[in-house]
This record gives C-alpha cells, sequence and structure tokens, in this order.
C-alpha cells in the first residue's frame, strides 16, 4: 500500500485504491481544492474571454462580466502580498474552530500572491506568527482543521515555504 | 433644484440600556422637527433605515400615522448616506418640497457578528474564521503603509486627536480624552490595530429635515445649510474591499475616490475649498487612507499632516471634530447621517468647544464601508 500511494501524484474520487488513506477526511467545502489528494490545488475561475482569475469557483467574471469561465488549478507557490493577525476569539457562530475562547491562540490570515493568476485569502499557518513580512514565499498545505462526526474536516492554509 | 437641510436632530450615541434603536431614532426625529419649528404632519417624505434595530418605518406609529411617504433604505455601511441621498433627490427632481431623512440602530457587544451567507460567501468562509471585518482593515492599512511609508506615529495620532474631540462632543459616546502612550500600549486587535485604533458597534440615531433651497423661510426660521453634492458609488474590479477571497492582480481606486470625485464635480469646487471634514475612521488606518482617497493630500503625505496637527479642530483641515466613528461608535443606520449632522453644525457656528474657527464656509462628509461603498456630501452655507 506504501508503494502504491508513493508513486501516485493525483488520486481522483471514486479511485477505490485511493480511498483508504482518505476515507475519514473530508474538505471543509466542496469544490474549494483537489481533494483527496497528496498534492492538492486551489480551485478557481479563468475567464476564457479576458483571462481574469478568481477563487474559489464562480459562474461569471467580476472584471467583463462573460459566463464563458473555466475551472482552474492554482499555483501552489506565491508570495504574502499582506497580513494580519486575528488577536481575539472570534464570534461563535459564524465561527467554528476547534479551540475554546480559553485556548485561544491568534492566528495569521492574509493574501498571498499567485504569479500571474489572483491574490487568494487564506489562513496562514507558521511556528511563529512574528515572522510574517510582506514578499515572503509562502506554500498551500491542506491539512486537518476540524474533526467533526468522526471525520476529518480538511482546509487550506498557507505556510511559509522556508519552513516546509 | 437647490436643497437645503433645516432641522437636525440627533439621539446621543454610545450605550443607552432600555431604550431600543427605534426609540432612538424617534427621539432623534422629534429633535429635529424641534429645531425646525416643524410639526411631523408638515412632512411630506421621508427615508429611513437600520441595519440591526428593526424597519425604520415602523416609528411613524410614534411620530403620527399621517399617510406620509416612508421608504425603509438598506445600504450597508452607507444606510445613512443613501437615506439622506435618497431625500436629497426626491427634493431634486420636484416630486416633493420637504421631507426628513433619519436613521438609528442598536448594534450587539463587541465586532460585527457577519452571515456570510447574506454576503454570497460559502458557510466555510466563516468557519475557518476569516468572515470578521477587523482583519480586512488591519490587511488593508498593514499593505498601504508598506506602500506609502506611514508610520504607526500616525495610526496613534488620528486616535488621539479624535478622542480628544469626542470629549469636547456632549452627543459623543467615548468623551474621554486618550494619551498618546494609552493608545500605542492598548491590546493588539489584529495587527498593526489596537483596541483604541478601532471604532465599535454601538447604538443612537440621527435625524435631518431637507426642503426645496427656495422654500426656506416657508418651513422654518433656522439658518439653512445647502447641499451641494451627494454621490454614493461601489466598488470596481480591482479595489480590495472586506470580505473578498480573493482580489484581482491589477488595482482600481476605491469606491472613495469615484463619490469624492463625482461630488467635487457636481458641487463645482475642489478639495482646497473645504473649510472642515468628515472622514470615515472605522480605524486609524482607514482615516489615514481616506485622507488622500477624498483628494485633501497626496498618498503619503499623511503622516506630515498628522505630526503638524493639520487635520486638528484648529489646523488647516480640521477632521472629524465630533470625534468621528471611534469616539461615537458606529451605529450602521445612524452614521453616516451623524456626519452631516456634525457639518451643519459647523456651519451654523453652533460647535461650542469643538467649534472650528473662521467661520468655516464649506464641509464634507465621507463615509465608506461593506460591501465596498461609499458616500460623499458637500455642504456649504
Amino acid at each position: 500500500m506504501r508503494t502504491i500511494l508513493e508513486g501516485l501524484s493525483r488520486p481522483q474520487h471514486g479511485d477505490r485504491t485511493l480511498s483508504n488513506p482518505y476515507e475519514d477526511s473530508i474538505p471543509i467545502a466542496e469544490g474549494l481544492f483537489t481533494w483527496p489528494s497528496n498534492d492538492p490545488r486551489l480551485l478557481g475561475s479563468q475567464c476564457q474571454a479576458c483571462g481574469v482569475v478568481t477563487f474559489p469557483v464562480q459562474s461569471g467574471c467580476p472584471a467583463c462580466g462573460s459566463t464563458n469561465v473555466e475551472s482552474i488549478e492554482l499555483e501552489r507557490e506565491g508570495t504574502l502580498w499582506t497580513w494580519t493577525i486575528q488577536g481575539f476569539y472570534p464570534q461563535r457562530p459564524p465561527y467554528d474552530g476547534p479551540e475554546t475562547p480559553e485556548d485561544f491562540k491568534p492566528f495569521g490570515v492574509g493574501y498571498i500572491e499567485l504569479p500571474n493568476q489572483v491574490r487568494v485569502q487564506a489562513r496562514l499557518k507558521t511556528r511563529d506568527v512574528s515572522r510574517l513580512t510582506i514578499g515572503m514565499p509562502m506554500k498551500l498545505v491542506v491539512e486537518k482543521y476540524i474533526e467533526r462526526d468522526g471525520k476529518q474536516v480538511m482546509s487550506y492554509f498557507f505556510q511559509p515555504t522556508d519552513e516546509l | 433644484m437647490d436643497v437645503a437641510i433645516i432641522g437636525l436632530g440627533i439621539h446621543p450615541f454610545g450605550r443607552t440600556p432600555g431604550k431600543s434603536g427605534r426609540d432612538q431614532g424617534v427621539h432623534a426625529a422629534r429633535a429635529a422637527l424641534s429645531d425646525a419649528g416643524m410639526q411631523w404632519s408638515d412632512l411630506e417624505f421621508a427615508y429611513g433605515g437600520s441595519a440591526a434595530a428593526g424597519a425604520a418605518d415602523a416609528m411613524v406609529k410614534d411620530m403620527g400615522l399621517t399617510g406620509l411617504q416612508f421608504v425603509n433604505v438598506s445600504n450597508g455601511c452607507a444606510t445613512g448616506g443613501s437615506a439622506l441621498q435618497s431625500a436629497y433627490m426626491a427634493i431634486q427632481s420636484g416630486m416633493f418640497d420637504v421631507g426628513m431623512a433619519v436613521g438609528f440602530d442598536k448594534h450587539e457587544r463587541g465586532a460585527f457578528r457577519v452571515d456570510p451567507s447574506g454576503g454570497g460567501l460559502g458557510k466555510w468562509y466563516g468557519d475557518v474564521g476569516l468572515a470578521l471585518t477587523p482583519q480586512f482593515f488591519g490587511m488593508k492599512i498593514q499593505r498601504y503603509m508598506h506602500d506609502y511609508g506611514i508610520s504607526q506615529d500616525a495610526l496613534n495620532l488620528v486616535a488621539v486627536k479624535n478622542y480628544a474631540n469626542g470629549a469636547k462632543n456632549p452627543n459623543a459616546w467615548r468623551r474621554e480624552a486618550f494619551s498618546y502612550d494609552q493608545v500605542a500600549s492598548s491590546m493588539m486587535v489584529c495587527q498593526p490595530l489596537r483596541k483604541y485604533h478601532f471604532c465599535s458597534p454601538a447604538e443612537g440615531g440621527c435625524a435631518m429635515i431637507l426642503c426645496r433651497a427656495d422654500r426656506v423661510k416657508q418651513y422654518s426660521e433656522n439658518k439653512p445649510v445647502f447641499l451641494q453634492a451627494v454621490s454614493v458609488k461601489t466598488r470596481l474590479f480591482g479595489s480590495f474591499e472586506v470580505f473578498s477571497q480573493s482580489q484581482a492582480l491589477e488595482r482600481a481606486d476605491a469606491p472613495t475616490v469615484q463619490a469624492s470625485k463625482s461630488a467635487f464635480e457636481q458641487a463645482g469646487i475642489g478639495p482646497e475649498d473645504i473649510d472642515v471634514a468628515q472622514l470615515q475612521d472605522t480605524e486609524s488606518g482607514a482615516e489615514i487612507m481616506h485622507m488622500a482617497e477624498n483628494g485633501f493630500c497626496e498618498h503619503g503625505e499623511q503622516e506630515k499632516w498628522l505630526k503638524e496637527g493639520w487635520t486638528n479642530i484648529d489646523g488647516k483641515l480640521p477632521v472629524n471634530t465630533d470625534g468621528g466613528c471611534m469616539a461615537n461608535g458606529e451605529p450602521i443606520g445612524a452614521s453616516g447621517l451623524r456626519q452631516v449632522h456634525e457639518i451643519a453644525v459647523q456651519l451654523r457656528g453652533q460647535g461650542g468647544e469643538r467649534q472650528v474657527p473662521n467661520s468655516p464656509k464649506a464641509g464634507y462628509t465621507h463615509v465608506y464601508g461593506a460591501p465596498g461603498l461609499s458616500g460623499v456630501c458637500i455642504l456649504s452655507n
């Protein structure tokens, strides 16, 4: 099984030989990123008329209004365009994170500029939020966010490339 | 058709336990009528708005069932500004002679609670902790400081000025001046913005009576203030707005820039002609960015303006003389009208302790907020 997995780049839904490592995990939303996958990518739309890219997928182009848009996989790596640190425990709902107000730790959020595509908003994952600086190289990671009904709910984050 | 403001009313902003938002609106409406020396039954129409305190038109049962046209306005953070614009257009079109713009609100404590689905966002967006307005303000000013060399010092100076002004305003919520160190050492909320850099959702009500400028004397003995321009604009592709899951690589001017240009064109004057301004100060960074977006200075010059005190009450362009959103809080339905109220007070020369010297002639108001819209008014006496 280990050997089989290592040889795969793009596992797909419905492939029985691949279901085992992912059967306990679900994406936080359908269509946000490729899953299951051992090389997940964010999914966006690209306008076929003017080339503008959006994240997530949407049915029309925000620049020219064309409905001729196609779903594309976005780049995994980019640079941090801006950021902040969420310093207080967010209202619940809508927040549904794994922490309680008592064990909450401030987390980073930011926009990552993906070359020639778009800037995507994301939670940031880093060993030290004080490291965050505009322009630093960042890479997509898809990880467990929370457990619900015995399933691992997977979400996307960007992490400084030098931590990976 | 020129339009005049002849009556002003406000319910103190802040927290008023046991009093509904609507009752605060009724208080403001009665105060505006009393100020003008008019009766509710004199009015032909009203435009009113509230975001979290119920339908504005429910106030007619307290004001009187006179059969007037009452239209509820809901337009995000520009709700108050849009109520005013609607009233302005109703008179300008020649359809009506006299009416009211009114707004009130009552929000729960803490940051605004956001329903992601209501804004066209997936549930996941709220789940992971991205549906928070303070994050947007932190990220926007962080980039702006990087691009234009604005320092933390500038953020602190804006807050110190606005709380000092609020301390001189009997209708303000926070009537206590803070020292520079109190602001600079307050709790970090969303880097680089601290607790005292932010305004908070709050409560309050504001109302004003508008009429045809050529019939002022028929309705009121008050010295009128004239609305020279009103403009509301929404975002263009490429502007950086709250709750954007992605942003375009190309950048466009903010909606404030569009609204400001349009208002100056309508009024036929420029930023150099303005004597007193109210600029949306959701947080310190917003006021800084809005100084340039509204054309009062170049991007990056704000640092010098603040250090020189040019936006203080005795400066060359006093900004947020009533303490702004920071000292008054932000009851969405009333906030844009409060800005206009303050400029009208200043143009009447009734600012008391906070009155701008040398009899200001032209004033400016600017509101900005979710989901990426801006409203600008230009007033004169």
